[in-house]
């Protein structure tokens, strides 16, 4: 705080007027040099929070070994490494799934993560259906819901046989609003 | 003596002035702890707000003790935990004790919560004081989720995956808050990173700038006077009055209001270390392998009611549970001062009041206590560990014997309980003869229905014969099996035909 000066001058003089536009100015350069630097700083933060969103991270193809690991007729569990995976996810970048080889080249390949709450479901094979030990979600062989609270049946991947080889398209955790 | 002493002391006391001129101890002393407070205030019920902020004092403790020997990496968190454990010095009783503290946090805030609910304290002038202390609540339950994540076990791991799921039930923007809330396409690192940001960063800072203005409204706004029936909060007089009272009839809060919260703080000590030592700390469990498809995901105690509610509602209703019951809460907990501001104060004339408390404590009780039971989560290996006791299968023909195969071999037991051992997802199946004839029962389970699935397409139609056979069967001795209630109840039905000709057959 300099002084009192301005207001020892009538408020009407122009002496004032001036003194006070410089003041004014002041203040407003004050805000616009800190926006634009506030702006600066601000929507790169933004971005850093939205990166995974701007990251567009597509299902991609990737095999699950060879279509003779799968006896016909049958259902197993498979593990892959998430395609997004990196070191620092450790066990996380298994992902399992279910693949079921109905006959041939005729395959269907469930997620793990029951469509009520995600919690993982399991094979049955004598019962030939998927429990859920979350809520008691049940799912037949071909997926579909059996009972419990489950909204839809199991997830799919799509897959294809490509040279005696299974491939799934996978890379996102399936949820409701993405189911695969 | 007192000579010699003289230069000493009035030293000292210049010290102590040169202080108090820069940095106004007095004043300061004045405006907190020694606060007037009015008498009626020193009461055991007005505890339970100190014993909160010594929780959080140790969480706030053990907490940057733990982190100085966990690993924040999906790779190596699990590992440091196992570490902490087993190998650093003393590294189990710190986290026993993060454990316990964050649940009696949790506790102890919801007695708070009531006594300041049921003593009429968020009513005019502590409004902003109760909306701190909600905002307060939703912090310390969201530390209390993200902490559970920092357990990276196979519960955290598919916990956050129910966390993804319901956020996948959002409308519309449904997968980009999955996203966010992963951090990349699946549960992994960054998920884990970001859980550890929110759990040690934002929500503690968070936390300490709302305790912070929490604190500074008691100390504007005074505590609570100990309500008197009959006495009406006006808000053109209610300010007045209080400050004549404190005025008048008041007396500083530390040390002559103190007394009660230091001896239940100290209590509350014990039982935190003691809860620690005897019990110890949780887990971690199985490692978080999504290959590991054996986990039920239990969240820690503050969550259970919410499992347990998710399971117990009608099919469909999730989105009212996660969506809608948390937006009214939401609304009513904010709205609270608003549309109840004046009037009584004494818990004896807000008889709906202390309905309310009763009703909300009773269902999250009851919740809770469901949720650590279970009943509707199938016990996965009840059809190959849970054995049969003798008397459901002594003296049985060979054809109900067969059944009472098929039924543990077809994994009937994983929700179907015999004897009170099995699952408990359907019904006890010990008298289930009384309860369906064999048409009945061959409907249900070739059919399914009323959240069985079908198993018309699993069975032989032998199996089913056997089963049902065996199902007829299981009926206290003396008893008439099921009828079918379109025809009239004859004697000679009382063993049904067709049962003893598939045992002939089965036999």
């Amino acid at each position: 705080m300099t002084s009192n000066e301005p207001e020892n001058h009538p408020p009407a003089s122009p002496a004032a007027e001036k003194y006070s536009t410089r003041r004014d100015f002041l203040l407003q350069a004050g805000v616009v040099i800190n926006a634009v630097a506030g702006f600066m700083i601000g929507i790169p933060i933004v971005g850093y929070i939205l990166s995974s969103l701007i990251k567009s991270t597509p299902n991609v193809w990737f095999s699950l070994g060879p279509v003779s690991n799968f006896q016909e007729g049958a259902m197993r569990m498979a593990v892959f490494l998430n395609p997004y995976h990196r070191g620092a996810d450790g066990d996380t970048a298994r992902i399992t799934c279910w693949v079921r080889r109905i006959q041939g080249d005729q395959f269907k390949v469930f997620a793990a993560n029951c469509t009520h709450l995600g919690c993982p479901v399991r094979w049955f094979e004598e019962s030939q259906l998927f429990l859920c030990p979350c809520h008691g979600g049940a799912f037949y062989a071909d997926g579909a819901h059996a009972a419990g609270p489950p909204p839809r049946g199991l997830y799919v991947y799509e897959h294809k046989v490509e040279n005696g080889e299974l491939h799934i398209q996978a890379g996102n955790l399936p949820t409701l609003a993405s189911p695969s | 003596m007192s000579a010699k002493e003289r230069p000493i002391i009035s030293a000292l006391v210049n010290v102590a002035m040169w202080f108090e001129r820069r940095l106004h101890l007095v004043k300061v002393w004045k405006a907190t702890g020694g606060h007037p407070i009015p008498k009626s205030s020193a009461s055991w019920f007005y505890v339970f707000g100190s014993m909160t902020l010594l929780c959080f004092s140790i969480q706030v403790l053990t907490g940057i003790l733990l982190a100085l020997v966990y690993i924040p990496s999906a790779s190596e968190a699990y590992q440091s935990l196992e570490f902490l454990n087993f190998h650093q010095e003393l590294g189990w009783f710190l986290r026993a004790m993060h454990y316990w503290g964050s649940n009696c946090m949790v506790v102890v805030m919801a007695l708070h919560m009531t006594q300041v609910f049921l003593w009429g304290a968020y009513k005019h002038p502590r409004e902003l004081t109760w909306i701190s202390g909600v905002v307060l609540l939703v912090l310390t339950l969201a530390l209390s989720f993200t902490g559970q994540v920092m357990r990276f076990d196979s519960d955290a791991y598919w916990g956050i995956g129910i966390g993804a799921a319901i956020s996948g039930r959002i409308p519309i923007i449904g997968a980009q808050v999955v996203n966010l809330l992963l951090g990349g396409p699946i549960i992994g690192s960054d998920t884990l990173s970001r859980f550890f940001a929110l759990h040690v960063f934002v929500l503690p800072g968070a936390v300490l700038a709302l305790v912070s203005l929490h604190l500074r409204l008691v100390l504007l706004k005074g505590i609570n006077e100990y309500p008197k029936p009959g006495v009406q909060v006006h808000k053109q007089t209610y300010v007045k009055e209080y400050e004549e009272m404190v005025h008048k009839d008041g007396m500083p809060f530390v040390p002559n209001g103190f007394g009660k919260d230091i001896v239940a703080n100290g209590l509350l000590l014990l039982v935190i270390v003691g809860l620690a030592v005897f019990i110890g700390p949780k887990g971690p469990e199985i490692p978080a392998d999504p290959a590991q498809v054996i986990s039920e995901a239990k969240p820690d105690y503050p969550f259970l009611w919410l499992l347990s509610a998710a399971a117990l509602l009608p099919n469909g209703s999730e989105i009212i549970l996660f969506f809608v019951f948390p937006a009214i809460a939401a609304l009513v907990l904010f709205g609270l001062p608003f549309f109840s501001n004046v009037g009584e104060k004494h818990y004896s004339r807000r008889p709906l009041s202390v309905l309310i408390v009763l009703i909300v404590y009773l269902t999250i009780g009851m919740l809770t206590y469901a949720g650590l039971t279970g009943p509707w989560s199938p016990h996965m290996d009840a059809w190959s560990g849970t054995p049969t006791k003798p008397e459901f299968i002594s003296a049985r023909p060979p054809l109900e014997l067969q059944g009472s195969l098929v039924l543990q071999v077809k994994q009937c037991r994983n929700c179907h309980a015999i004897g009170g051992e099995g699952g408990h997802r359907g019904p006890d199946l010990s008298d289930v003869g009384m309860r369906m004839n064999s048409s009945e029962l061959v409907r249900q389970v070739i059919q399914g229905g009323g959240n069985m699935p079908a198993y018309g397409n699993t069975l032989t139609p032998h199996e089913v014969s056997a089963l049902v056979a065996y199902l007829v069967s299981l009926r206290p001795s003396n008893t008439v099996p099921a009828q079918n209630p379109a025809i009239p109840l004859r004697t000679d039905r009382v063993s049904s035909g067709e049962t003893t000709k598939e045992a002939k057959t089965g036999g």
